[in-house]
């Protein structure tokens, strides 16, 4: 990798790391020598406005789209996984924006839908509702959460539980990296906090998380390293605790000379001279 | 206070089912519990299956009060047996319904198998069997047929399915050639099997009797392997009291049905049950089934969790087309003859609207087989109150239609229910 930036040496292996991808879509250079990495037990956000790349990246490492150059380590192998169905299989999860879940049926059905329990050989093709339902009740418990049943539909749940409903169906195959895409977009105060709740809880279960969002204050509440894509290129990467909003806003759009930042300079040499004071 | 503090701690719950940890539930226990639960369901606009319950219930009443021969064993025997070929096909439309389709053709499509066995039998000489899988065969492929112009061309189910009703129209016709009618032999099984056949006596009752014990044992075996696991379970009293009641009712039903001149249960009307009984079992217990549903509620994430989309709409097509044949052949039998108005008449929206009747949403998702027979119970009741009381078909056409607005205006204000009390 000629074009390695100054990045401090992984401690330990990453369970997913992506080299210099690359996209392409017409006359569009989506994604231009993107790098990204994910250890177990770590949160990366990844940030951009709109048109950065995120969602094309999300669509590599799901498998969606196949990259036209770049390398995907999975578990210190080489891979390249072709649809969400293969890349799951592989240990890769993703709860896309929309959720995709059926409104008609109930918990169980949703979290094991495509992969359902089935009674023995002798009668393949009836569900096993019993080992299915204890099943789910053991990963809504790992994931300490709050569902009141889960023989209701998906319909009679809130926004935040529908979410956990599909975070936990990301569960299923006990995938080593699970993607949130934008997780937290269409929720309310309560029920952002307990996605993130959800997501430190995933962190402690050791997978490795990759969260893409817009939203600065859930990044920095939840994520370990944020990583900044812009223009289809790493901008910057940094580490939660060293970065301000402004810092990252500033990443984001690339520019330094915005109102936020002007802002927080003010606010910043206002500061300094109270305290000269 | 100690109490209180007790029923925090985490190895108070673990006595608990499992799935009734969760504080917020709200879940009573016992008989007053279960009552309060459905209570709460039906404010939520979750009817299931009573609105048709209750609308037996009613036309009933009307026509006893109107003419008191309405409810003997006679006419109830009849109300069964012309109920059963017209609910087989209803049961097809079901699963079409359910995955949000239509197949408007199945009028024509039974016409069209009954011809073709007929021709078969009578003009051929070919024996009963070749005949019904002529009949059958032309089902499948059918089935076939629209579930590719449906999933490779994309042309939406109402548009193939209506040049479906034109064109089998046109077959039956080509096929009967300038007679007009053929007619089956009296001492053809099938024949037999749809007019004559009854259960009686002894046989009856046992057969009452292994239904109810299946019942039971298939209940009291789930009960036990969910209370193995931790899960909650139905209460043992519960379940001996309904299967009580079962037992008790059909009892009844069946001595009823032979006494005063009826014959008991018929063999067509049998054979209706039990497929119903087979599909609700196949749609509720199988992946087949929780893949129809889940294609009907939203096929993008269907597809998405790897569930082969294509292949459940060509099961349900061939299902639907298939079903239509067998209930086709079925009238056939049971008229005895097949002929140019055979399946165009009122068949099509007969089966269509005892679906929509019984409570199978228009819109996908949201259904049970049951509702095919419910819902031509509900039709046939009508029918042949009307007959009873000496009404003519105008004015059967018109409460038919009625009854329909009904149901669907049911459904729709269940929906506004649903969607307000959070039960989609």
């Amino acid at each position: 990798m000629a074009a390695a930036p100054a990045m401090e040496m992984p401690v330990r292996d990453a369970v997913l790391s992506l080299t210099g991808i690359n996209k392409r879509f017409g006359a569009v250079q989506a994604l231009t020598d993107v790098h990204l990495r994910v250890d177990a037990g770590e949160v990366v956000a990844l940030v951009g406005d709109n048109g950065a790349g995120k969602s094309t990246l999300v669509k590599v490492i799901s498998g969606v789209y196949t990259p036209d150059a770049g390398k995907i380590t999975f578990d210190s192998k080489p891979v390249a996984p072709r649809g969400p169905a293969q890349a799951q299989a592989l240990g890769i999860a993703t709860v896309f924006q929309d959720l995709a879940l059926c409104d008609n049926l109930d918990v169980v059905a949703n979290l094991f839908l495509g992969s359902e329990h089935r009674l023995g050989p002798g009668l393949a093709p009836v569900l096993d509702e019993v080992s299915m339902e204890q099943e789910a009740w053991r990963l809504l418990r790992s994931l300490s959460a709050k569902i009141p049943s889960v023989r209701i539909p998906i319909a009679a749940l809130s926004g935040g539980q529908r979410q956990t409903v599909a975070i936990a169906r990301s569960l299923v195959g006990n995938p080593k990296v699970v993607m949130l895409d934008e997780p937290t977009a269409a929720l309310g105060v309560a029920q952002t906090a307990e996605v993130l709740n959800l997501i430190e809880r995933l962190r402690e279960n050791g997978l490795g998380v990759i969260l893409v969002s817009h939203n600065m204050a859930d990044v920095q509440a939840v994520a370990d390293r944020i990583v900044v894509l812009r223009l289809g290129r790493n901008a910057a990467e940094f580490k939660t605790e060293e970065v301000s909003t402004a810092e990252l806003v500033a990443a984001i759009t690339g520019a330094s000379d915005n109102v936020v930042t002007e802002r927080a300079q003010r606010a910043k040499f206002t500061e300094k001279g109270d305290r000269d004071d | 206070m100690t109490d209180l503090r007790r029923a925090d701690e985490p190895g108070q719950a673990v006595s608990l089912p499992t799935d009734l940890a969760d504080e917020r539930l709200v879940a009573g226990a016992g008989m007053s519990g279960w009552l309060a639960s459905v209570g709460t369901r039906l404010k939520g606009g979750d009817l299931g299956n009573l609105p048709v319950i209750l609308g037996l219930l009613v036309i009933g009443a009307v026509f006893y009060a109107q003419e008191p021969t309405f409810l003997s064993s006679r006419q109830l025997v009849s109300i069964t047996q012309f109920a059963a070929p017209v609910g087989i096909i209803s049961l097809g439309i079901v699963l079409v319904l359910l995955l949000g389709e239509i197949d408007l053709s199945v009028g024509s499509m039974s016409g069209m198998a009954a011809a073709v066995m007929t021709v078969q039998i009578v003009t051929h000489g070919h024996s009963m069997i070749i005949g019904m899988l002529a009949g059958i065969l032309a089902g499948v492929a059918v089935g076939v047929f629209y579930a590719v112009l449906y999933l490779k061309v994309g042309v939406p189910s109402f548009v193939i399915t209506l040049a479906g009703l034109l064109g089998f129209q046109g077959v039956l016709l080509q096929v009967l050639g300038k007679n007009g009618t053929v007619n089956l032999p009296d001492d053809l099984w099938l024949v037999e099997f749809a007019r004559t056949k009854y259960v009686t006596g002894t046989a009856s009752y046992v057969l009452v009797v292994a239904v109810v014990a299946v019942y039971l044992l298939a209940h009291l075996y789930g009960a036990r392997r969910r209370r193995k696991a931790g899960l909650s379970a139905p209460s043992l009293v519960g379940l001996l009291v309904r299967s009580a009641l079962m037992l008790g009712g059909l009892l009844w039903l069946t001595s009823y049905l032979q006494a005063g001149g009826g014959r008991g249960w018929g063999y067509l009307w049998l054979f209706f049950v039990s497929l119903v009984v087979l599909m609700d079992l196949a749609l509720r217990k199988t992946t087949w089934g929780r893949h129809v549903f889940a294609v009907g509620g939203n096929e993008e994430a269907a597809r998405r969790s790897g569930i082969k989309v294509g292949r459940i709409y060509l099961s349900v097509f061939v299902l639907c087309s298939t079903l239509a044949a067998l209930g086709g052949m079925l009238i056939a039998a049971q008229l005895t003859s097949v002929s140019q108005a055979s399946g165009t008449t009122d068949t099509n929206l007969t089966a269509i609207a005892a679906a929509v009747i019984g409570g199978t949403s228009l819109f996908g998702g949201r259904g049970s087989a049951y509702s095919a027979m419910l819902g031509i119970l509900v039709l046939q009741s009508i029918q042949s109150g009307l007959n009873v009381i000496g009404a003519d078909s105008p004015i059967r056409f018109m409460i038919t239609g009625g009854v329909l607005i009904l149901a669907v205006a049911i459904d729709s204000v269940a929906r506004r229910a649903r969607s307000s009390s959070g039960r989609g």
